[in-house]
């Protein structure tokens, strides 16, 4: 058995599969770094990424794939599900294998799990770019913290920056440490020490824009004035809008008195 | 219009507490804001009996670099406790009405707490939500004050500011008020996304009980205008890419269900007819949610009709998206939808002679008509058997509901067991697998005790 490392990116984990072929190595596993290879009875083989190999795999694959299989294959592998990398590397042997797209051979396994990791990060996103809640600074920059479980932030970014063209914002995943920030330009990847307390009453009073507090109570009265009591469904509510997101959620967190 | 309620003891709650922690700032802005505060709980609480909340089917994009985008898919920002999507600020312009209709709690004759927004108002609420990603835009609709024209032309003003100088591209979705000028309702057209005309009742009869100042014809003028101002647009966008956008989400429409004693033959009959004739992209059916002593209407605590509503949209659904005819879901003699079963599976009851199906030979229409098979499931499996034969494990992986859809499948290898059933047997196997918070009321068992 050998143990493929590779560094944790979309490009290093193509540049494994290309050395993979490479070196005719077989019973894999993947593994993201040297700390988290754990197999004890394995050989490991490190994978340095190589942008010329990646390229070379992704040539490959857009030959076989139609554009929603390919970028489906990224949004796999942001879909951050235990053992993806494996799932992805027997469809692309399966796609690579056969004269024809497999995507659609959902009696195959593999292509059925794929399939099932791309759906999860899609509809993470998408619940991303709906649950997201700004808040104003006073330099006016509009900043939303997110946990999501899927790596979305790349498929989110042009989302973002299409729709709000003409402010700054900053969207910031805690779980992974890294953040978009659109600057009225472009939209750059930026890591930031972030304070632990951010969400505490002193500090969101010391930063944020003196009409923030005033919108989010705006909007607490709107959500619950939408709803109509006697058609009461916490189930449906729950199961639309999952309770791992609340923690960010204006209308589920209660007021937090600034002053 | 709509029926919204009186209660604003959220908004009482809620001014309570705001009052104590903005004590420190400006007297002045305070009292501003709590009015504002005040007016959103009570012209939102109004608007809320109208359903509709698509923000879906534009193809307004971000121009000039300015605010939003609405191309393309719609998004729900929230949902409410009773599994609502929100996806639009939807509120009233105010809840002043010059009409008494029986059914909507800002009829004249009611006593609520009455409130108007100013147009900057609304436009500073929906700029402030839409940047804070709160929504996806705005839905606008009002009590009649004064005369039709004179409210339609708020509505358009509003949507005019927003667009022409806010810059905003998000979306905007109006209420077309019967007997505005057709030159009020273009501009409106001009600037909104969607528009919409509520026929609130399924029949004259009913609309003339309830609402005897209205009539269907006046509801149905703005909706033929509409419909040929759309048809007319897109031929010149045909000619010219360049001709501005004119209500490109369409519009829609809404019936008040069980308020009175239409039969879903006549409901989804009128519903057809606003699709085949008005080229309506929805038509939304609201349960009544008793809200007055009047004795037209069922008393305060009937339960709002919630089966029969999602019965009614599986069946516009079936019309929409499944290849069914009205027809077929419906007939003189049977003018109701089954409560118990949905009506895809009771339509496959009643024409077992069609079934089985073979899946792996059928055409994918016939598939889509199969119970426990969805039109995503069908598509899947016309795409998976291609690559090999599909057996019953291979629906189940595929999330098809195989315990309904069983006894309608028909497979080469031994699968027959299920052949013989009667309808009646079939259906109650399929009832018995299922769990349903609504089962006590439908079960046929007699209750001892």
């Amino acid at each position: 058995m050998t143990q493929v490392i590779y560094d944790g990116t979309y490009e290093g984990w193509l540049t494994a599969v290309f050395e993979i072929y490479e070196y005719k190595l077989d019973d894999i596993a993947f593994a993201k770094n040297e700390a988290s290879a754990t197999l004890l009875f394995a050989e490991n083989h490190c994978v340095i990424t190589d942008l010329s190999k990646a390229n070379r795999v992704l040539a490959g694959l857009k030959r076989r794939l139609s554009s929603e299989g390919f970028s489906g294959l990224y949004k796999a592998f942001l879909s951050d599900v235990n053992q993806i990398e494996g799932i992805m590397f027997r469809f692309t042997q399966y796609a690579f294998a056969s004269a024809k797209n497999v995507e659609e051979d959902f009696g195959n396994k593999d292509v059925w799990e794929l399939r099932k990791a791309t759906r999860l990060t899609r509809k993470e996103a998408h619940r991303m770019e709906a649950f997201i809640r700004f808040k104003l600074t006073k330099d006016q920059l509009y900043y939303a913290i997110v946990e999501p479980d899927c790596d979305v932030l790349p498929l989110i970014e042009s989302h973002f920056k299409k729709r709000y063209a003409d402010q700054r914002w900053l969207i910031y995943d805690v779980k992974r440490k890294y953040g978009i920030f659109y600057d009225l330009e472009s939209v750059s990847t930026i890591a930031l020490e972030f304070n632990p307390k951010s969400n505490s009453s002193k500090y969101l009073a010391e930063i944020c824009d003196e009409q923030e507090e005033f919108f989010q109570n705006l909007w607490r009265c709107y959500f619950s004035s939408v709803n109509i009591e006697s058609r009461k469904n916490m189930k449906l509510h729950v199961q639309h809008m999952p309770k791992r997101y609340w923690k960010h959620m204006i209308e589920k967190i209660p007021e937090i008195k600034y002053k | 219009m709509e029926q919204p309620i009186s209660t604003i003891f959220c908004v009482k709650g809620l001014i309570l507490k705001y009052r104590i922690f903005i004590s420190n700032s400006n007297k002045q802005s305070k009292m501003v804001n709590e009015r504002v505060m005040e007016k959103l709980g009570i012209l939102a609480d109004a608007a809320k009996y109208d359903v509709s909340c698509s923000s879906a089917l534009s193809k307004r994009e971000n121009k000039n670099k300015g605010l939003g985008n609405a191309k393309g898919y719609g998004i729900c920002h929230a949902f409410t406790e009773d599994g609502r999507c929100v996806s639009l600020l939807k509120i009233l312009l105010t809840n002043h009405c010059i009409f008494d209709c029986a059914y909507c709690v800002s009829r004249k004759s009611n006593d609520v707490k009455r409130a108007a927004f100013t147009v900057q108002e609304v436009v500073d609420l929906t700029i402030g939500f839409y940047r804070r990603n709160y929504i996806e835009g705005l839905f606008l609709s009002s009590g009649i004050f004064d005369n039709a024209d004179y409210t339609m032309e708020r509505l358009v003003r509003i949507a005019k500011k927003l667009r022409l100088e806010e810059n905003f591209n998000g979306y905007i979705h109006l209420k077309a008020i019967p007997g505005a000028s057709d030159e009020l309702l273009k501009e409106a057209g001009t600037y909104a996304d969607r528009l919409s005309v509520n026929v609130e009742m399924p029949t004259e009869q009913s609309l003339k009980l309830l609402a005897p100042d209205k009539n269907h014809k006046d509801v149905i003028k703005p909706m033929e205008y509409l419909k040929n101002e759309i048809a007319g647009y897109k031929e010149e966008k045909k000619l010219n890419y360049k001709t501005p956008l004119f209500a490109p989400a369409g519009q829609s429409t809404q019936m008040v269900i069980g308020a009175t004693k239409e039969s879903d033959l006549e409901i989804l009959g009128m519903a057809d007819y606003f699709y085949q004739q008005m080229n309506m992209k929805r038509v939304y059916y609201s349960g009544y949610v008793p809200i007055s002593y009047d004795n037209r209407l069922p008393a305060i605590g009937t339960p709002v009709p919630i089966i029969r509503e999602n019965r009614l949209y599986q069946a516009d659904w079936l019309i929409r998206y499944y290849g069914f005819n009205v027809n077929e879901i419906v007939g003189f003699n049977q003018p109701n939808l089954d409560l118990d079963i949905d009506p895809k599976l009771g339509w496959a009851l009643r024409n077992l002679n069609q079934f089985p199906v073979d899946i792996n030979t059928a055409d994918l229409e016939l598939i889509k008509r199969i119970p426990g098979i969805g039109y995503l499931s069908a598509k899947k499996i016309v795409a998976a058997r291609q690559f090999k034969k599909l057996f019953p494990e291979d629906l189940r992986k595929l999330g098809i509901a195989y315990s309904r859809a069983k006894y309608f499948l028909a497979f080469a290898t031994p699968f027959q067991l299920q052949k013989d059933l009667t309808s009646i047997q079939i259906k109650d196997q399929i009832l018995n697998l299922q769990k349903s918070k609504y089962k006590n009321d439908f079960s046929n068992q007699l209750a001892l005790f």
